[in-house]
């Protein structure tokens, strides 16, 4: 029941804070921020009682699971569980959900009801997401966080919003119907091989598929994966979308919206269709690599400091990409990592983008520089951001980036060679925007801009916190996480027990928890 | 025909019986509330006599049958005809016409749509079809005053005229080749033996466009937009639904009794139709700036989602499509339902200024409308979604996977203009200030029918698409009758 909890109370809240915000619009803000602080608290206590899912073993990660059937007639129920993974996000889900709330807390003054409600519906529609483990169901809340979006988007973005939402909504849509479509046939695939129907997660894994069917369905869903995540043809709408929308809006775009994708990739597209996806692989992996350079190079091209960070998502978001289909521990437990520390990173620089916003009214970076001497507290937090952008070893970045890379590094050298340029790239767009926005001699704007407020610096300050917690000491993640990858990479050899895939990795097991935690640790039941 | 029969035939008798006594009223007292009073009283009368019909089905004569599959169509007819007067009531209250005569026929054409629903033979087809048809050249033009009425009102009569002319003589064919006019008889003719022969080919194909026009399937669609924005916003919700649901009824009982899933080329010539339909209308409505232009032309493309359900056939298809259809039936009442309640006595509000910030304005009708143009684009948490998936399923079932595809990629086009209205009512009012539009015009108050009929309809919308259980069993149920002729399909 606690799972169910976690998406009602985000709801209720949302209704909540429409009705409240009539009377008083302070007290819309305090019901979102209590709705997803009580949320967050939630989430911390599932993971503190379950530090790391080891104890239940390989078969069973699910740490709590809650079923209540829906529509029996067509065998879909209401079936949401949590693991590692899951557990993880949701909690990446609350933090930010927290902070979202509080970085609106003055820039929305327009309807903040409404604001509110939407807000706290799509982090609703996103922990459903996380949760879901029947198909339908997640097909469902795929969609439930898809309006409010537009809404968000939509009323309370910037210049160019309408164009931005309807071309995020199109965008979406139109690939998500593909998954759907997928969907169905996998359950009527399902159905007439073993006479059930169903939509279970759990009962669909391990489908007999023809390898032409298992090819087309895996691409059914992998393209409303990839248009979240988003890969380099389809990422069209990124920028638009994270440019114009309000900075609460963007930091729940770039920090859990994409994150829904890879988590889509990883929780149904790999365990799904291991065949497909091993002979996709190179191909999912040259992909990712296009994505991390192509990102990097359109963000050093940006004048508008949105939008450059949102070129930043693409070219992480590459690496995530490289990493689930490098298919091993080792690389997934970066593409883990990599989403928690984009999410926070990039999340922190959409507020510090926000914040700037709201100060001097421009994006514009040609209009910026030399504001160190003015807004000191603003320039270090930039720059603690930047460099974890950049993947500077002791913020969580690095170890992202350096377990996908290594992770990859084993399933396809050559295109991880390439990749690893990207690094270079991003460490010229990440001082790129040090360097034009803060340092300079003589300030451009001349009249006095305040520094971070209190309540700003609880925000930066929390996430910096996050950041150098994952980048000294990412080992707790890294446990929780561990067996839903072990799970993952299962199902992806089970199936494969003739392919060579499986050598590397029992070297990459033991090089792992020797290089991360310094210490041998279990060693990865399998 | 025995007396007993016309238990059967109750809910019929008490439409027909309720015009003739509004007609009366009427003659001696002519008041538009009373008159309102009597047509919804008729019509609770008749839907309340379909629980009562028992021991089902019942063949009366060659000409009908009464199944539980009509039944359930009849209930959703006239549910619909009690939706459509209850808006009407304020609706026309801001007319200067005489209204009176409007509720009789309006419930005429209930009665020729649910004549449709039971046929089985051609005569009763016809009789319902022009029954439903004459009722509605007068309902189009019902407001002559108006600019566009008389004009749709004269194609809907010239185009309903033709097509009615190539039905009757595409069933003149299939008769002249079977000898009979009967569905049955004729499904047992075709059974025989006399499967291919040009004529009953010819023969269905000249039928095909008579349904398909009034369908409003492309490429029989010319007449849709221009009769939806010229006819009254009440009565455009009933062409579109009660019209519209009646002759599908009709349609998938004839197709399963003759069993003319086993014509590859009729199959051909319906898929061409969706796949048409759907394109058509999606890519006509992306042009449009008339909300009820924009809306004629979703219907076009709404009914080609249909036939896939239609083409799918067997149980599973015909499931999909009245579940399809009732999700249908309830946006579409309720986009019409909202044009007629904010329509003004001079004009429908039709023009997409009448909807500039609605939302700010009048926060529960844009909430509804947003609803249900989520609906119909297919977004879940509305019945839309479900029917959308429900004929995915069927679809993909039956391995139809070009339509399929092509459905999808529908939706998507679709999302663009429905998202277009809505952009329009979330629109700021302070933006309008500043870019010098003049202030909207103070659209009417709801009424109480009107507001009633609304929220029904929405939270039946949110019902359907949220806890679908209770009606999807209800359809099995009831939809299970006529399916029973196995689909075997000869090249």
């Amino acid at each position: 029941m606690i799972l169910l909890w976690l998406v009602i109370i985000l709801m209720a809240g949302g209704i909540a804070a429409w009705i409240a915000a009539k009377w008083n619009v302070m007290a819309a803000r305090w019901i979102s921020l209590i709705a997803t602080l009580v949320d967050f608290v939630l989430a911390i206590i599932i993971w503190v009682e379950h530090p790391s899912g080891i104890t239940l073993g390989a078969n069973a990660p699910w740490l709590v699971d809650f079923r209540w059937n829906w529509i029996p007639s067509f065998g879909i129920s209401f079936h949401m569980a949590i693991d590692g993974l899951s557990l993880l996000l949701v909690l990446l889900t609350m933090f930010i959900g927290v902070l979202s709330v509080l970085t609106s807390w003055t820039e929305i003054e327009y309807r903040a009801g409404f604001f509110h409600f939407n807000l706290l519906w799509i982090l609703a529609g996103i922990t459903g997401v996380f949760l879901s483990l029947d198909l339908f169901m997640f097909y469902f809340f795929w969609e439930v966080m898809l309006i409010p979006m537009y809404f968000l988007i939509g009323i309370w973005g910037h210049e160019n919003r309408i164009y931005a939402s309807f071309k995020f909504f199109i965008f979406t849509q139109a690939s998500s119907l593909f998954m759907l479509v997928a969907i169905v046939a996998l359950y009527f695939i399902h159905g007439k091989n073993t006479g059930v129907y169903t939509f279970d997660y759990l009962q669909l894994l391990g489908t007999a598929l023809p390898p032409a069917a298992e090819m087309w369905l895996m691409f059914g869903f992998l393209i409303a994966f990839v248009v979240k995540l988003p890969i380099v043809p389809l990422h069209n709408w990124l920028p638009d979308a994270h440019t114009e929308a309000p900075t609460a809006g963007s930091v729940v775009l770039a920090a859990l919206l994409l994150k829904t994708g890879a988590y889509g990739i990883l929780r149904f597209v790999i365990p799904l269709f291991p065949n497909a996806v091993r002979d996709f692989q190179v191909p999912g992996m040259i992909l990712g690599a296009i994505g991390i350079i192509y990102g990097a190079i359109l963000a050093f091209a940006q004048t508008d400091f949105k939008r450059l960070v949102a070129y930043t998502s693409v070219n992480h978001m590459g690496f995530v990409m490289l990493g689930a289909f490098a298919l091993n521990e080792l690389a997934l437990q970066g593409v883990v990592m990599q989403m928690l520390c984009h999410g926070i990173s990039t999340g922190a620089l959409f507020i510090l983008v926000g914040a700037l916003y709201e100060r001097i009214h421009t994006r514009d970076l040609n209009k910026m520089g030399g504001f160190w001497d003015q807004i000191p507290r603003m320039g270090g937090v930039g720059l603690v951001f930047a460099l974890a952008s950049l993947g500077l070893p002791g913020l969580g970045n690095f170890i992202a980036e350096f377990l996908i890379l290594a992770g990859s590094y084993m399933a396809n050298n050559w295109v991880t060679a390439v990749a690893t340029l990207g690094l270079v790239a991003s460490t010229i767009y990440s001082l790129r925007i040090m360097a034009r926005v803060f340092y300079g001699r003589k300030p451009k704007i001349e009249k006095h801009i305040p520094d971070f407020n209190v309540r700003e610096m609880i925000i930066m300050g929390s996430l910096i916190a996050a950041i150098v917690w994952l980048g000294v000491f990412p080992h707790p993640v890294l446990d929780t996480s561990r067996p839903a990858i072990n799970n993952i990479i299962n199902t992806t050899s089970q199936s494969s027990s003739m392919s060579n895939l499986k050598k590397p990795l029992l070297p990459v097991k033991t090089g792992t928890t020797v290089q991360l935690a310094g210490k041998s640790e279990k060693g990865g039941a399998r | 025909m025995t007396v007993s029969d016309l238990n059967y035939l109750m809910p019929l008798l008490i439409l027909a019986g309720s015009s003739i006594v509004i007609l009366l009223v009427i003659a001696f007292y002519r008041d538009h509330k009373v008159t309102f009073i009597l047509s919804l009283l008729g019509l609770i009368a008749s839907f309340i006599s379909i629980i009562y019909v028992r021991g089902l089905p019942h063949e009366i004569g060659a000409l009908v049958i009464v199944d539980s599959y009509a039944m359930f169509y009849w209930g959703l007819i006239m549910l619909a005809s009690l939706a459509v007067v209850a808006l009407s009531y304020g609706y026309f209250s801001k007319m200067d016409e005489e209204k009176e005569e409007y509720y009789v026929l309006l419930l005429t054409a209930t009665l020729g749509s649910s004549v449709l629903v039971i046929s089985r033979h051609f005569i009763s087809f016809f009789m319902g079809l022009e029954i439903l048809s004459v009722s509605l050249y007068a309902l189009v033009a019902y407001l002559p005053e108006r600019k566009r009425s008389v004009e749709g009102g004269i194609k809907y009569l010239v185009l309903a005229a033709a097509s009615s002319a190539f039905l009757l003589f595409g069933m003149a064919l299939v008769y002249a080749e079977s000898g009979t006019m009967d569905f049955t008889k004729l499904g047992a003719h075709i059974n025989s033996g006399a499967v291919n022969t040009p004529l009953l080919l010819a023969g269905f194909s000249f039928m095909v466009i008579g349904v398909g026009f009034k369908l409003a399937l492309a490429p029989f669609h010319m007449w849709t937009p221009d009769v939806y924005e010229g006819a009254p916003a009440p009565v455009t919700a009933f062409v579109a639904t009660v019209s519209k649901g009646g002759m599908f009824a009709l349609w998938f009982r004839f197709f399963v009794e003759v069993n003319g899933y086993r014509y590859h080329s009729l199959m051909v010539l319906f898929t061409v139709i969706a796949i048409a339909s759907m394109f058509i209308g999606n890519f006509l409505a992306l042009l449009q700036n008339n909300v009820k232009r924009i809306l004629a032309y979703s219907s076009i493309a709404h009914l080609g989602y249909l036939l896939i359900a239609f083409l799918a056939g067997g149980q599973m298809g015909l499931e999909a499509g009245t579940f399809y259809l009732v999700a249908y039936f309830i946006t579409t009442l309720g986009t019409f339902g909202i044009v007629a309640v904010l329509s003004f006595t001079e004009r429908d509000a039709d023009n997409m200024d009448d909807y500039r910030a609605l939302y700010w304005r009048r926060p529960f009708i844009a909430t509804v409308f947003t609803a249900m143009l989520m609906s119909l684009a297919g977004i879940p948490l509305t019945a839309g979604f479900l029917g959308k998936f429900y004929l995915a399923a069927a679809g993909v079932n039956t391995a139809l996977w070009l339509p399929v595809i092509i459905l999808v990629i529908n939706s998507a086009i679709s999302v663009y203009y429905y998202l277009k209205i809505v952009v329009v009512m979330y629109r700021a009012p302070e933006e309008d200030v500043v870019a010098g539009v003049p202030a909207v015009t103070i659209s009417p108050a709801l009424s109480v029918g009107g507001g009633l009929v609304l929220s029904v309809l929405t939270i039946m919308l949110i019902w359907f698409g949220t806890f679908p259980g209770g009606i999807i069993d209800f359809i099995k149920t009831m939809v299970s009758g006529i399916s029973s002729v196995s689909v075997t399909m000869v090249p």
